[in-house]
């Protein structure tokens, strides 16, 4: 069975004034048809990285190496027209901001229906229904009115619907979700994170699902990635990860997230120093400077992924159950 | 409990014909943690900027140890500002980009202690980059050259350098990485010293649960809802904040929501002719709600409450929806 | 401060040709200031024995001497010095009096903004050139009425660009930090408007040098601005106009000076706004 996507050995760095700067160093990964996969990090883990990456959509000073196959075929150093035979229509990106992701000078409707236009060869009559057709599938209320109005009429949650729904016009394979929810409220954010749940049952496709926050991630995939600085440093399935986390960095972050339920606590657990910036020279594991349980080995040595197909962790002394 | 250090009332801000604060009251006293949370629309961070002055509210008073900071002459407002401070969101761009780290904390001290010659200024500006958590040399550094944690600890040591008596924290986790947060709000638990008293506006209600003496829920700019931490997490009574504490996004431990999320949009601000705010999206909606906007009534000792219902809500079992 | 000079002196690096233009600019400084003590000649001293000589090595008037026997090397030195110092001077002085002015009115807004604007708009729509002679028939030729005229237009483009800038910086949230923090109007303009608007600010001035020393050339060949025996570029280039067919050099050396002068400087104008702006960005 060929994995939906397959990412080997991939590595990411942009030069820059000041130098080299590595944002993914060796991700190696795949995603199954129709599993969701969470990729959890925090600022300069490299996740949205990845996913640029396949689409695309990186700047001009980065340079990839490593190989990133979807359904089997190569993404990375293809050229445009080639690239976009998938990409936006088996391959789509939900982006973080709805404010800036949504053409502001064109209607809702000229916008999906532009997708079934260019990828499906669809007439404009019947891609435009078709387009309302989905803003139905999604709950958007008053679809039809909402094809003609412009991005900046709707509100938060509203246009990442559209941008959902944009992205399930083709019936893709694969739909990465960047922090879909992190720009939005809190009641808004819970009604998205319904309507994807609600949305893969229908379509089934895979579902990658970038964010930093572990929670969000938690009630939606099944597989959770873990990165830190660049690098995955754990990969297991969701009940795995939350209840026996492996890697000390997930514990840490685990016992770092504040809850609503729960006893109050005088004073917030946390983790001393901060993620490495992008270009920070790091020992050889990126986490032992903030690790408890850093020894001298973790500074000489980088730890390789590894374990079995429901968990494999990067670390030389992982925890045990 | 001992003195009130703010108290507003009846505070009420428009932009253009569009009401964003209508008619908030509330009591800060010294050595207490009051939380405003609430969504984008309800109006806290205006709040804020309107008890500083720092935009005209229409109607209202804020009076700070006796001081109505929003009638009093300019140079009585200047004045008063030595003791109340804030600190903002966006760190970095609170920051004056042209200055360095030193002279950004020390301007308080320029304005307020002019008597003070350079080379004391200088010890007390190291002193209190010491006592946020960063090393004194760093003074000679331009805000670009911090992360986001570091310059949010710069922007407190820039509030707390005169030792203020009420702080205002306008959403100051919100940008940053969860392993930081903890830091942040630590230090934040630290340096309160006797009777500084912090009103902390966020929309993260988890941080809320472990910092505050009492909370204080917003939306579209009323108070739905003012109660003591515990009886707020516990047993919290207007729909809108049983479906905010609903909403947040759980541990796959930890124990299921409760009552039902919000399903809906913020309403758009025209509907809020009459009747109350949230009754298009409340679950609990009766005729009643449509005609009468319901007054924030005591439903418990310190908790109170604007909804008709409230009586209900107190006891979930006898709640029918 | 500190940033701003790094980021520059870092990029200077990376663009020769505003490195080379430095560089031309040095040498033109120090040839202006130095170089009457180089030649053996003095620009007021008329040398009957070689009028109107072509530039060569043979005599010691490198560059030639003009109609009345004076050295032409010697002459254009000193009236490139007049034409710097006027430019230097004069932007100066459009520097503080602009972004004075534009800072205020660009912080402060509302109706105190409005008429400052509105003033400058009726000095724009002044016709300078009839306002000059007009001046000149007054009170007669002088440089201090070239000063002046070229000083009460100066600032006008300052004191917009920089009110424009205001503007924008007065929406930036460390200026409500400011506020919040009880400076009052003065100092956070001194302090927090104008080192923000700086950036823009030197590489507009840095431009309007050369508009400046154009702009008194022209006056000057005109003959409304630096008068005899002074010599300006302009004026040199006003008499080697006259002698173009018979002594092409008299006009050339000074041609040459001044074309090369404003190319430097606009080169590094240039230069000095990318060095700031990726800082800036």
């Amino acid at each position: 069975m060929v994995p939906t996507l397959s990412v080997d050995r991939l590595r990411i760095s942009f030069s820059h004034r000041t130098g080299i700067i590595e944002a993914v160093d060796g991700v190696s990964f795949s995603i199954a048809p129709s599993e969701c996969v969470g990729l959890v990090g925090e600022s300069g883990s490299g996740k949205t990285q990845i996913f640029m990456a396949a689409m695309g959509l990186l700047d001009g000073n980065a340079q990839v190496s490593g190989s990133v196959r979807f359904e089997g075929n190569e993404l990375l150093r293809v050229d445009g027209p080639t690239l976009n035979r998938v990409r936006g229509s088996q391959l789509t990106m939900i982006f973080q901001d709805p404010m800036t992701s949504l053409t502001p000078h064109l209607t809702v409707g000229t916008q999906l229906a532009e997708v079934m236009v260019t990828h499906l060869g669809m007439p404009w009559k019947d891609a435009r229904s078709f387009a309302g057709r989905m803003l139905e599938r999604v709950h958007v209320p008053e679809p039809k009115r909402r094809l003609t109005q412009y991005p900046h009429e709707l509100s938060g949650g509203m246009r990442q619907r559209v941008m959902i729904a944009m992205s399930l016009l083709c019936e893709p394979s694969l739909v990465i979700a960047d922090e879909p929810t992190t720009a939005l409220d809190v009641t808004i954010q819970a009604q998205i994170i319904e309507l994807l749940r609600a949305v893969r049952g229908e379509f089934g496709m895979a579902l990658v699902l970038i964010s930093h926050d572990l929670a969000v991630v938690a009630g939606l995939a099944d597989r959770i990635l873990v990165m830190y600085a660049g690098s995955v440093v754990e990969n297991a399935i969701t009940g795995e990860l939350f209840k026996h986390p492996r890697h000390p960095y997930t514990a840490e972050l685990l016992k770092c997230m504040p809850s609503v339920t729960g006893p109050r606590l005088d004073r917030l657990p946390t983790l001393a120093g901060q993620p490495p910036r992008p270009g920070e020279v790091l020992e050889a594991c990126p986490f032992a400077p903030r690790c408890p349980r850093a020894a001298d080995r973790c500074r000489v040595e980088r730890p390789q992924l590894e374990g079995s197909s429901t968990s494999q962790v990067a670390c030389h002394f992982p925890l045990t159950a | 409990m001992n003195n009130i250090v703010l108290r507003v009332r009846d505070l009420r801000v428009d932009f253009g014909a569009h009401a964003v604060i209508r008619g908030v009251s509330f009591d800060l006293c010294s050595g207490e943690t009051l939380s405003l949370v609430g969504e984008s629309g309800s109006g806290k961070s205006t709040l804020a900027r309107a008890i500083l002055r720092l935009l005209q509210p229409a109607q209202g008073s804020a009076e700070f140890l006796g001081v109505d900071l929003l009638r009093c002459p300019p140079a009585v407002l200047r004045a008063q500002r030595r003791g109340l401070q804030i600190v903002f969101q966006d760190a970095l761009a609170s920051l004056d980009p042209r200055m360095t780290v030193g002279e950004s904390i020390g301007e308080p001290l320029r304005i307020f202690e002019p008597g003070l010659n350079a080379g004391a200024r200088q010890l007390k500006v190291r002193d209190m980059l010491e006592r946020v958590g960063l090393s004194p040399e760093m003074t000679g550094r331009y805000p670009h050259e911090f992360s986001g944690g570091q310059c949010q600890r710069i922007g407190i040591a820039r509030a707390m350098i005169l030792s203020p008596k009420l702080l205002i924290c306008d959403e100051i986790v919100s940008s940053l990485d969860v392993s930081v947060q903890g830091q942040i709000v630590n230090l934040l638990l630290d340096l309160q010293d006797a009777g500084m008293a912090v009103l902390f506006i966020s929309h993260n209600l988890a941080v809320v649960r472990h910092l505050s003496h009492r909370v204080l829920v917003m939306y579209l700019g009323k108070l739905v809802e003012i109660a003591p931490c515990d009886a707020l997490f516990e047993s919290p009574v207007h729909p809108y904040t049983r479906a905010l504490l609903a909403a947040v996004p759980r541990m796959p431990h930890a124990a299921a929501a409760a009552a039902p999320a919000a399903p809906g949009e913020l309403a758009a601000p025209d509907l809020m002719a009459s009747g109350c705010a949230f009754r298009d999206r409340c679950p609990y909606a009766l005729p009643v709600c449509e005609s009468s906007d319901p007054p924030l009534l005591e439903v418990a000792p310190g908790h109170w409450a604007a909804c008709h219902r409230s009586q209900e809500t107190l006891n979930p079992l006898s709640f029918v929806a | 401060m500190g940033g701003l000079a790094d980021a520059a002196a870092r990029r200077s690096r990376t663009n020769p040709a505003a490195v080379v233009a430095v560089a031309a600019l040095c040498v033109i400084l120090v040839l202006t200031w130095l170089g009457p003590w180089i030649s053996p000649n003095n620009s007021q001293t008329l040398d009957w024995l070689h009028i109107a000589a072509r530039p060569g090595m043979q005599s010691s008037h490198w560059f030639g001497t003009d109609r009345l026997g004076r050295d032409l090397f010697v002459r254009t030195l000193a009236g490139t010095r007049v034409s710097i110092a006027i430019g230097l001077a004069a932007s100066i002085i459009s520097l503080l009096v602009g972004v004075s002015y534009g800072a205020i009115a660009g912080y402060i807004g509302g109706r105190a903004d409005h008429l400052m604007m509105r003033l400058i708009e009726i000095l724009s729509g002044l016709p300078l050139i009839f306002f000059v002679i007009f001046l000149t028939v007054i009170f007669g030729r002088s440089e201090y009425l070239l000063f002046f005229a070229i000083g009460a237009v100066g600032w006008l483009t300052m004191a917009r660009i920089v009110r424009g800038q205001a503007l924008s910086i007065r929406q930036r949230e460390f200026i409500e930090a400011a506020i919040a923090s009880g400076a009052g109007t003065g100092r956070i303009i001194l302090r927090h408007v104008v080192p923000n608007v700086i950036g823009p600010v030197i590489v507009y001035a840095t431009l309007t040098v050369p508009q400046i020393i154009l702009f008194e050339s022209f006056l000057s060949f005109l003959g409304l601005g630096i008068q005899e025996p002074g010599a300006s570029l302009g004026t040199l280039i006003a008499e080697g106009a006259g002698e173009m067919e018979a002594a092409p050099w008299i006009l050339l050396v000074p041609g040459s000076f001044l074309a090369v002068l404003l190319l430097c400087l606009n080169i590094f104008g240039d230069g000095l706004r990318d060095a700031l702006d990726v800082k800036d960005g």
